[in-house]
C-alpha cells in the first residue's frame, strides 16, 4: 500500500521536475572518446554521475585551466605547473607557487585521469576525486596561494565567465563546486593512448629487437619486475594507481601515504606513477630527485635503501637490487620510451 | 538531474520490490553468498592484522603478510541424483582491500542437497579469456609465461636464516617451463575445492575459510629460505603450491 503511495508520488515528482525546467537550454553532452586500447583491455572510466562530460563545460574548464584568474596575484595558473609540453607537469624537481617559494613534490603529469578507479589522487592520496582535488591548489599557500571567495568573486566580475558557466551548468551564479566541476571536466579529457607501444599492441607497428628485450626485462620476474607496479600490455594505464615504497630511502622525511592514514605501516608510501611519457615527465619521483630515466633504472638495480615499509617485491635489497647488466638497462630504458606519446603533447585541443 | 533521479530511483525500487514479494512466494529458488575468511591456524586474519611479522610457519620461519588476494571460479553444485548446475564465474578474493571478501551468485539455486565445490584460480580455458576486471587489477602473467591470470598473489616478508626480514612472493600460477614465444605446462596448477555436501533449503550463506598456514606445511614442508621471490617461472615452485594448496581450503558456517 505504501509502495503504491511512494509509486505515485514519485511519478508525480517527476512530472514535477520535468517541466520545471524552464529555459529548456542544455548543455551539449559528450561523453570521453574511449580509445580502443583502453576499452579492449580494462573496465571502463569513472565519471561521477553529478559531473557529466559536457561540451562547455570541457571548454570553461580548459580556459580556467589555463587562467592565471585562480591565482592571488594573477601570475600563475594550473598550467603553470601542469604544462601541456610536459605531458602536463613540469621540468622541475618541486614546484615554485606564486610566491617563488618551491614545494616539496614534484609535480604530477596529469592523463586518464578518469582511469584511475580508486580515485585517490595526488602522490599521497589525499585528494578522493578529482573534483575535490581541484579545489586544494587554488588555496595552497605555496601554489596559487588565493581564496575561493575572492577567485568566485573575481570571476563572477569577469566579462565572459558568466555566460561560460551559464552554457556549462545553466546558471550565471558562479560557484567554487561549479568551478572545479568544469576543471575536472577537462582534466578527464586528457587521454594518452597513442604510443608506440600501443601501436605494437594493436598489431600497427613493430618494436624494435632491442625494445621487444626491454619489454621482456620489465617483465620478468627474475629482471626488472616492474609489472607487478607498473602495468603490463594488457594493462595499458601503466600503473596499478595503488601505493608502495619502492625503496628510495631507508627514512622518511616525507611520509607520503603514512601522513594520511596515520598507520606507520604506510609510511614512505607513494603512488606508482604511470610510466606513459616519460620522455617528457623528467624529473622523476614524488620529490623529483632523478633527473634522468638512467638514475631510475640505477635505482632500481643496485640503489635500493631498506626499511621495515620497503615493498616485498623488491628483490636482493642487501645488494642494492637486481643488478641488472649494462645491456638489460639500455634495453629496458628503450622499451619505457616507446610508452611515450607525442600525439598527446601535440594535441591542439588540450593547448592554450 | 539530480532531481529527476532521486524520484526515478524510487519509481525502480517499488517495482523491484514489489517483483521480491511474489518470487519469495512462487519459487524455491535460493540466494546463494559466499563469504571469504582467513585464519592462520585457527586464527582470525584479516587486512588488519597485515604488515606486522607475527605468524610462524610449519618451517619455525617468522613472517609477515602485506598482500593477499586470489581468484576462485566455476561454481558447481551437484545435486545427489547428479544434476550439475555449473557457474561460469570468477571473484577475485582481494583481502588486503576487503574488496569481494562476500560473493553472490546471480543464479538463484533451487531448494535442494548439493555437493558444492569451485575452481582454485582459473581453468586452461577460463585463463585464456580476456577479463578486463582483472587487467584492471594488474593480475596479469607475462605472455612469455603463458599469459593469463594469477591464481593467488601472496606477498609478505620473513625472517631469513641470516635474522634480516626478506620479502617473499608467494604467487600461483599455471607452472610453465621454457618462458619465451613457445612456453610449455609441465602440469595443471588450478584445482578443484570440495566443501562437501550442503543442504540449501533457503537462501543461504557458505563460509569458505583459507588456512593461510596451510600453504606452507603440507605435504611440502616450505622453507622460505629456498623459494621466497622469483616462483612463477619456478615450475618446481609452483607443483609445491599447488600440492599444498590441496588442503588450505575448508568449509566454515552454514548460514540459512
Ligand atoms: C605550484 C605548482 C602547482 C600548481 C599551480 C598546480 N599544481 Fe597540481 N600538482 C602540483 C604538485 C606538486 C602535485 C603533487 C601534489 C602532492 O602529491 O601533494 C600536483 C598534483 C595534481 C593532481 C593529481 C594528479 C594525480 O594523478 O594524482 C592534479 C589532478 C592536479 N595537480 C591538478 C591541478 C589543478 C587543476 C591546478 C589548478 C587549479 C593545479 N594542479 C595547480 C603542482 C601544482
Ligand atoms: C613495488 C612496486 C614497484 C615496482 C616493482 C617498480 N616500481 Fe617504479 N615506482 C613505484 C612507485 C611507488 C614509484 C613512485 C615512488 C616515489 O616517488 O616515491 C615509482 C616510480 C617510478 C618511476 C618514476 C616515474 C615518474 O613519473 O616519476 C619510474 C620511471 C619507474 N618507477 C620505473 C620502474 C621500473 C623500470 C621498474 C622495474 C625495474 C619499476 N619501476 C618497478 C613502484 C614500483
Amino acid at each position: 500500500m505504501i509502495k503504491r503511495w511512494l509509486y505515485i508520488i514519485a511519478f508525480i515528482a517527476l512530472c514535477l521536475s520535468c517541466s520545471s525546467e524552464d529555459t529548456g537550454y542544455e548543455p551539449t553532452v559528450q561523453p570521453l572518446d574511449i580509445p580502443s586500447i583502453f576499452s579492449d583491455n580494462i573496465i571502463p572510466p569513472i565519471i561521477p554521475i553529478d559531473n557529466p562530460q559536457t561540451v562547455e563545460g570541457v571548454a570553461l574548464g580548459k580556459k580556467l585551466f589555463f587562467d592565471r584568474i585562480l591565482s592571488a596575484n594573477g601570475t600563475q595558473a594550473c598550467a603553470s605547473c601542469h604544462s601541456p609540453q610536459n605531458a602536463f607537469t613540469d621540468n622541475t624537481p618541486t614546484s615554485s607557487g606564486i610566491d617563488g617559494i618551491f614545494g616539496t613534490r614534484n609535480s604530477m603529469p596529469l592523463f586518464n585521469l578518469a582511469w584511475n578507479y580508486n580515485e585517490r589522487f595526488n602522490w599521497d592520496g589525499t585528494a578522493l576525486s578529482l573534483e575535490r582535488q581541484a579545489e586544494e591548489p587554488v588555496e595552497n599557500p605555496i601554489e596559487l596561494h588565493s581564496n575561493w571567495e575572492a577567485v568566485v568573486d573575481r570571476l563572477q566580475e569577469h566579462p565572459e565567465y558568466p555566460e561560460l558557466f551559464r552554457l556549462a551548468f545553466n546558471t550565471n551564479t558562479i560557484t567554487k563546486e561549479l568551478t572545479t566541476k568544469a576543471i575536472a571536466q577537462f582534466e578527464r579529457t586528457l587521454i594518452s593512448a597513442n604510443s608506440k607501444f600501443d601501436r605494437y599492441s594493436m598489431g600497427q607497428t613493430n618494436l624494435t629487437a632491442q625494445e621487444l628485450n626491454g619489454l621482456d626485462v620489465f617483465l620478468r620476474e627474475d629482471k626488472g619486475d616492474c609489472f607487478h607496479c607498473h602495468g603490463n600490455p594488457n594493462n595499458p594505464l601503466w600503473t596499478d594507481n595503488d601505493f608502495h615504497n619502492n625503496g628510495l630511502d631507508s627514512s622518511f622525511s616525507d611520509l607520503g601515504l603514512g601522513e594520511v592514514t596515520g598507520d606507520p605501516n604506510d609510511n614512505g608510501k607513494f603512488k606508482s606513477p604511470s610510466l606513459r611519457n616519460l620522455a617528457y615527465t623528467a624529473p622523476y619521483m614524488h620529490d623529483g630527485r632523478f633527473a634522468t630515466l638512467e638514475e631510475v633504472i640505477n635505482h632500481y638495480s643496485d640503489g635500493l635503501q631498506n626499511s621495515s615499509t620497503i615493498d616485498p617485491l623488491m628483490k636482493q635489497i642487501a645488494q642494492g637490487g637486481v643488478q641488472l647488466s649494462d645491456q638489460d638497462k639500455a634495453d629496458l630504458k628503450a622499451f619505457l620510451l616507446t610508452l611515450s606519446d607525442p600525439s598527446f603533447i601535440d594535441n591542439p585541443s588540450f593547448h592554450n | 538531474m539530480k532531481k529527476i533521479l532521486t524520484p526515478f530511483l524510487i519509481v525502480l525500487l517499488s517495482f523491484t520490490s514489489c517483483s521480491e514479494d511474489l518470487d519469495d512466494n512462487l519459487s524455491l529458488q535460493n540466494l546463494t553468498t559466499f563469504n571469504f575468511t582467513h585464519n592462520w591456524d585457527g586464527t582470525l586474519v584479516t587486512n588488519a592484522n597485515f604488515n606486522n611479522i607475527v605468524y610462524t610457519n610449519a618451517n619455525g620461519d617468522l613472517l609477515s603478510i602485506e598482500r593477499l588476494r586470489y581468484v576462485i571460479s566455476d561454481i558447481m553444485f551437484t545435486s545427489s541424483n547428479n544434476e550439475i548446475i555449473e557457474l561460469d564465474v570468477y571473484n577475485l578474493v582481494d583481502v588486503t582491500n576487503n574488496n569481494n571478501l562476500s560473493f553472490t551468485l546471480q543464479t538463484q539455486i533451487p531448494t535442494g542437497s548439493y555437493t558444492v565445490s569451485f575452481t582454485f584460480g582459473l581453468d586452461n580455458e577460463d585463463n585464456a579469456e580476456n577479463y578486463l576486471d582483472l587487467n584492471s587489477e594488474s593480475f596479469n602473467v607475462p605472455d612469455m609465461l603463458g599469459g593469463g591470470y594469477h591464481y593467488m598473489q601472496f606477498d609478505g616478508k620473513f625472517i631469513n636464516s641470516n635474522s634480516e626480514e626478506q620479502g617473499f612472493n608467494y604467487h600461483a600460477i599455471r607452472a610453465v617451463d621454457n618462458p619465451g614465444m613457445n612456453p610449455t605446462f609441465p602440469q595443471d596448477t588450478f584445482f578443484t575445492i570440495d566443501l562437501g555436501v550442503i543442504d540449501i533449503t533457503s537462501n543461504t550463506e557458505i563460509e569458505v575459510q583459507m588456512n593461510i598456514a596451510e600453504w606452507f606445511k603440507n605435504p611440502i614442508l616450505w622453507d622460505l629460505n629456498d623459494f621466497n621471490q622469483m616462483l612463477m617461472p619456478n615450475s618446481t615452485a609452483q607443483i609445491m603450491m599447488y600440492d599444498n594448496g590441496q588442503n588450505v581450503f575448508s568449509l566454515g558456517e552454514v548460514i540459512q
